[in-house]
């Protein structure tokens, strides 16, 4: 059975438009984010509506191709696709876009983006244990306040800081605690309806009201498992999915997992649980801009040297999560997490002996079919109902 | 117990009924249909065992047309098959390399015949019995002629993975001048090479199973060999490795439901 708050969660995004819409014309501000490293306490502290702009559709990268490489990542040409069709509202109705330079394609797509739109690029450090990456990421996080505040004509006090780091903090925790219901063995949500309640976030134009619907969704959900309820047969294997990315549109090798036996149970990603696992520091003696910074650079992500975040991270889930197998998704041409998957393949079979597939797709269906014999032999693998 | 296993793959279609330990097998191309390959392979081997649909106890289905066989009781992938299958033929085999018409796979087991790790080559036909074909057609030979024509040649280096542009490699070659051996020994070496590399991602295995369609061929299979550094047993049967697979795990199924 299939809690009913989904059908909310459905729908949200177009629905969300309206809303966006709506309060555009009562003169509020949007600000468009695309990353996780993307501070949105910032944005709710400008009194500005921040949002996730759209990346995760096959649909407008044949657009993007007239003006980029065709062989860098489907994110970063879709992304750009959208943004340059007007196909995307999120990125229409945006005052201001915030980038950061988490790959060279992104940050050098960054500068054909900025002819369409007021934009700020944030520049990482490339790691986060060198003793000035702090200093320096605090340095980037005072430099977009000051854009911020410029561009939207407000001032960001500390005390409005304060108070979008406790509302950031309390929706992460709800969404988080979503994610942990699915430790319960067969998984009360499917990954893709687990995918659909998260991806809910980076468009929701009133953050309580988004909280709220995720607290509904954690009621149901209780209630599905103290019914014993599941999508999943008992003993269906558990799979962790890591790597790239996942959103609504480029969900095609989580439909597959599912579709041909297993149970996306959880994502270590930074659309999944990458982001969820740490929180600001609430702690008002301390400088707003510098707990901020503290949390976002813990954020394990690929683009950082060394990463071993991720790999504990992916140790500390497999055991809460009692996975039978890893997952781990490149999209095509993205250097990091491709080269990084031959770590994650290491760690997960010396630490843990359970099979880890590796795969790397775009978000067309071109290789729907190779996709879906790799996908059906890794669950053959796993399934101890079978051999 | 009578159970069947039907490999409908891209170029081949082929299939094994096995009757206790007794077994029967048949082949055919598998054309535009996948699904009437599949039927007309099953009606030859009722044919030839003397046996009507409904004496066998369960078929199962592998191969790319696995799906398009509704007669099937169960579809599995070639993966799980090629690796029950290659036990059977090669017993104790570790690691099977199955290059067949569009997929090329090198697969690890516990040695009793349970996949424990795979890779499958890109969606494209580089390394492929497709690949093979389309070179042999650039060279006007058929491709069960390539490996005698590569008898002790000296290879030439082929530096183009993609069939497309190794087509044009192989056409600039032949306008040089260079000898037709050559190139195909060449191509023998960088379809086995490109496997190579795919297997010692992996691991290595200690007996190596080669099967599928281009096992046949014996350039590719000293190549692997060579480069590997360890023997490959190429079963008579190897190109039914995948059907075998698939009528042993029926019944095995079988035998766990009793």
């Amino acid at each position: 059975m299939r809690p009913e708050s989904m059908n909310i969660f459905d729908d949200l995004r177009g629905q969300n438009m309206v809303v966006l819409e709506n309060a555009k014309q009562s003169g509020r501000k949007v600000v468009g984010m695309y990353c996780a490293y993307c501070p949105q306490e910032l944005v709710l502290a400008a009194g500005a509506i921040p949002v996730s702009l759209c990346g995760t559709k096959d649909e407008p990268i044949a657009d993007a191709e007239k003006v980029l490489p065709r062989n860098i990542c489907p994110l970063i040409k879709s992304s750009f696709g959208f943004a340059i069709t007007g196909k995307c509202p999120y990125f229409y109705f945006s005052d201001f876009v915030i980038g950061e330079t988490t790959c060279d394609g992104k940050k050098k797509m960054f500068e054909l983006l900025g002819q369409h739109k007021p934009m700020h690029v944030m520049h990482l450090p490339q790691g986060a244990d060198r003793p000035g990456a702090l200093p320096w990421w605090k340095e980037e996080l005072s430099l977009l306040k000051e854009r911020l505040e410029e561009t939207l004509g407000v001032t960001i006090s500390d005390d409005s800081l304060r108070e979008a780091i406790k509302l950031s903090n309390s929706e992460q925790l709800a969404i988080k605690e979503l994610h942990d219901l699915n430790k319960f063995d067969p998984a009360p949500l499917s990954g893709l309806d687990l995918l659909t309640a998260t991806f809910m976030k980076g468009f929701n134009v009133n953050k309580l009201e988004g909280i709220a619907l995720v607290n509904k969704l954690i009621g149901e959900v209780k209630e599905v498992i103290e019914q014993g309820g599941s999508p999943f047969q008992p003993d269906t294997p558990r799979i962790l999915l890591t790597g790239c990315p996942v959103g609504i549109g480029s969900e095609k090798l989580i439909r597959l997992l599912e579709e041909n036996g297993g149970s996306v149970v959880c994502f270590e990603s930074c659309s999944g649980y990458k982001t969820l696992d740490m929180l600001v520091d609430e702690d008002e003696r301390r400088d707003p801009l510098e707990a901020i910074a503290e949390r976002s650079l813990k954020i394990p992500c690929s683009c950082m040297t060394p990463n071993e975040g991720r790999l504990d991270l992916l140790g500390r889930m497999i055991g809460e999560y009692r996975v039978d197998g890893v997952v781990d998704l490149t999209w095509q041409a993205c250097h990091t997490y491709n080269v990084e998957a031959e770590l994650v393949r290491g760690y997960v079979k010396d630490n843990f002996d359970i099979p880890c597939l590796h795969l790397e797709t775009d978000y067309s269906s071109s290789d729907l079919q190779q996709l879906k014999t790799r996908v059906t032999a890794f669950i053959e693998l796993l399934d101890k109902r079978w051999t | 117990m009578i159970t069947v296993g039907i490999d409908v793959g891209s170029i081949t279609t082929k299939a094994v009924l096995m009757n206790g330990s007794a077994w029967q097998s048949t082949l055919r191309p598998t054309g535009y249909s996948p699904r009437q390959a599949g039927r007309e392979v099953l009606d030859e081997l009722l044919d030839k065992a003397g046996l009507a649909q409904a004496d066998i106890d369960y078929i199962i289905a592998t191969g790319y047309g696995r799906i398009t066989l509704d007669f099937a009781d169960k579809a599995m992938t070639e993966i799980t098959c090629h690796a029950r299958g290659a036990h059977h033929l090669a017993p104790g085999a570790d690691l099977v390399i199955d290059i067949g018409g569009q997929d090329s796979k090198v697969i690890f087991t516990d040695g009793y015949g349970n996949v424990t790790d795979f890779s499958m080559n890109d969606k494209c036909a580089a390394g492929t019995g497709r690949f093979l074909q389309v070179m042999a057609a650039a060279m006007g030979v058929d491709v069960s002629e390539l490996a005698e024509l590569a008898r002790g040649m000296e290879p030439v280096q082929i530096s183009s993975m993609c069939t497309v542009f190794a087509e044009s490699e192989v056409i600039s070659l032949l306008a040089e001048g260079v000898e037709r051996g050559r190139i195909i020994a060449g191509i023998h070496r960088s379809v086995a090479n490109r496997v190579v590399a795919m297997a010692e991602r992996i691991g290595k295995g200690e007996l190596i199973a080669f099967t599928g369609g281009v096992a046949k061929n014996e350039g590719v299979k000293e190549y692997l060999a060579k480069a590997l550094g360890r023997e490959i047993v190429v079963s008579p049967e190897s190109q039914l490795a995948g059907a075998f697979g698939a009528a042993i795990i029926a019944r095995e199924k079988l035998l766990k439901a009793r």
